[in-house]
């Protein structure tokens, strides 16, 4: 295990190096670069007050020596300040960061609500006329946007949750029940769509399970059904169910961006897309950043934990 | 073979069904001009978010604007964006791929490091990104798009590749001494193009949520265009007063959306055997 976990690891490492390029060429090398972007909108300030933040930036340095000034700042934690507060950059991100990780979490939560029984019983219902609704059901959900799912919510319970009260944020820790109450909804607008996508997952997964001979054998032995079900079949059928939610927790990370919007919650996204409005770049690049590392290590988990429940994966 | 095919369309109503939807929007795209009943930029000062009915099958928005027509027009900047999106995706990550995946090696090491990097990115988070430093035009729309969808394909392609590459046909007309060229043009490609096509309709889908999402947020078609995430961003300030302002918009990307989701799917049952449950 502990060479599987060393192996992985490393293999982390040149993912993040392209990562941390892709965020740093973002700034640098699109059309206008962006600190350079922002100068020009200070139009009060001198030629030689430019030159200065300029150099202040290192912009008058060659490219990859200004990488090499940003990665070593970043590995030490420095991932610069805000162009319009002046703070540290990390610390606020950092602030933000529980809100985002809760969302997704409790919208991966509300998608095993849904997927892991619908999806087990189309399986047992194959071929029949439940089953095909519940695959047509999947397609629909799963092509619903989540702003606009959110949207219809707010205006449908317009009467029973008032829209003044969204946009106010109670931390997990001060209230949990109201916390629950606030994220309730985001939760479940990003929720349903994974919902879709593990629902056909599961089914299929089900279904290859249940034509195993070890299936058979149970049965054979005359065990009842649901121990057949419980005990055989669904306990390997989800080993790769595990996959798919690391592979979506892309979807989840880059749909709460635009669920914080919606729902006005202070996550990392909101700041993202505010420091957008205010070209604060170094605030945008530090996000982008965060979160590409955040989506990156929930595979490195979701890999382990697969090697932990499978332990064929470890030898393969 | 044509006809086998056809033959089997007959039995996949998912397929037809999702290939109806997505004709409906092409044509309503096309004919825009001759179905609008009105200007979508035209504003009527005397009918601000008039309830639909009478001149206005779907309402009126906050300026006047027919929404009916705002929505058919919008129909034509969505499935631009989509389809030159993708089709940017499949030629880029398609051709990445099929090197990758014949040649092997270092090629095939640095274009799938090169597509890790990518993917190791929200798909929504790269394209907003992009599209907040290097501005809202619609090529750039349609390339930040397009490069957050290619790995999808340069993965599809390469594993079709790899599992092809080895097979007799291949073997003798390497022997017969084709060129690469002519091997991977004549006898790989047609032989990948299933998952390729399969894979094209359900990034679609993606692309059209995609490129409404960032017209939600402001960062993509910008207005007065009309877009479906244009329209729906708008409308979020009147939606109490005028709920027919939020509610057609978001039922037209999800109808597409669901469009290409059940031709994608219905395709993946009649090209892919193997997926069959």
């Amino acid at each position: 295990m502990t060479a599987f976990l060393a192996s992985r690891l490393l293999a982390l490492l040149p993912v993040l190096w392209g990562v941390s390029i892709v965020v740093f060429l973002l700034i640098h090398l699109l059309p206008g670069n962006a600190i350079q972007m922002f100068l020009g909108t200070q139009v009060d300030m001198t030629p030689a007050q430019m030159e200065e933040l300029r150099r202040l930036f290192g912009l008058d340095k060659p490219l990859p020596a200004q990488y090499a000034d940003w990665i070593t700042r970043l590995v030490r934690g420095d991932f610069g300040v805000s162009l319009r507060t002046g703070r540290p950059v990390l610390p606020d991100i950092l602030l933000r960061l529980p809100v985002s990780a809760e969302i997704t979490v409790l919208a991966l939560a509300v998608a095993l609500a849904i997927a892991l029984p619908v999806g087990v019983a189309a399986a047992l219902r194959r071929g029949t006329a439940a089953d095909a609704v519940i695959r047509v059901a999947g397609l629909v959900g799963l092509s619903i946007p989540n702003f606009w799912l959110a949207t219809m919510l707010l205006l449908l319970l317009g009467n029973v949750v008032p829209i003044a009260s969204v946009g106010i944020y109670v931390g997990m820790f001060a209230d949990p029940v109201a916390n629950l109450t606030v994220l309730a909804l985001p939760a479940f607008s990003l929720g349903v769509a994974l919902a879709a996508v593990l629902m056909r997952f599961v089914r299929s997964s089900l279904l290859e399970v249940l034509g195993q001979e070890y299936v058979r054998t149970a049965r054979a032995k005359g065990l009842r059904e649901y121990l057949v079900i419980n005990r055989h079949a669904l306990r390997n059928a989800l080993i790769p169910v595990i996959t798919v939610v690391g592979f979506q927790a892309g979807y989840l990370l880059g749909g709460t961006v635009v669920i914080e919007e919606v729902f006005a919650l202070p996550g990392m996204g909101r700041l993202a897309l505010n420091a957008i409005a205010q070209r604060d770049y170094p605030v945008v690049q530090g996000i982008v950043l965060v979160i590409a590392c955040l989506f990156v290590l929930v595979n490195l988990a979701v890999d382990v934990l697969y090697a932990f429940v499978d332990p064929r994966v470890r030898y393969g | 073979m044509r006809g086998a095919i056809w033959g089997q369309i007959g039995r996949a109503p998912v397929a037809v069904a999702g290939g109806v939807i997505v004709a409906a929007y092409l044509a309503a795209a096309a004919l825009a001009p001759a179905l609008a009943p009105a200007d979508p930029l035209g504003m009527e000062p005397h009918a601000l978010l008039a309830a639909p009915g009478g001149g206005h099958p779907f309402g009126t928005d906050q300026f006047g604007r027919d929404v009916l027509s705002r929505l058919l027009y919008g129909a034509r900047t969505s499935l631009a964006v989509s389809f030159a999106s993708v089709a940017l995706a499949v030629a880029g990550g398609g051709a990445a791929g099929i090197l990758g995946g014949y040649y092997g090696g270092l090629v095939d090491g640095t274009i799938m490091r090169v597509m890790d990097v990518i993917f190791a990115f929200p798909a929504v988070l790269l394209a907003i990104a992009i599209m907040a430093i290097a501005g809202t035009a619609a090529g750039t729309i349609i390339a930040a798009i397009g490069l957050v969808y290619t790995p999808q394909f340069a993965r599809v392609s390469r594993a079709s590749v790899l599992q092809t590459r080895g097979l007799e046909y291949v073997e003798a007309a390497r022997a017969v001494g084709a060129g690469v060229r002519r091997i991977l043009a004549r006898h790989i490609l047609p032989n990948i193009s299933a998952p390729l096509i399969v894979q094209t309709s359900l990034s679609l889908s993606l692309a059209i949520l995609t490129e409404s999402a960032l017209s939600f947020l402001g960062l993509g078609t910008q207005p007065p265009t009309p877009s479906w995430g244009n329209m729906l961003a708008d409308s979020r300030r009147f939606m109490v007063l005028a709920p027919w302002t939020a509610i057609f918009p978001g039922a037209a990307i999800a109808l597409i959306v669901l469009g290409f989701n059940l031709l994608g799917d219905g395709l993946r049952d009649l090209l892919d055997p193997r997926l069959r449950l």
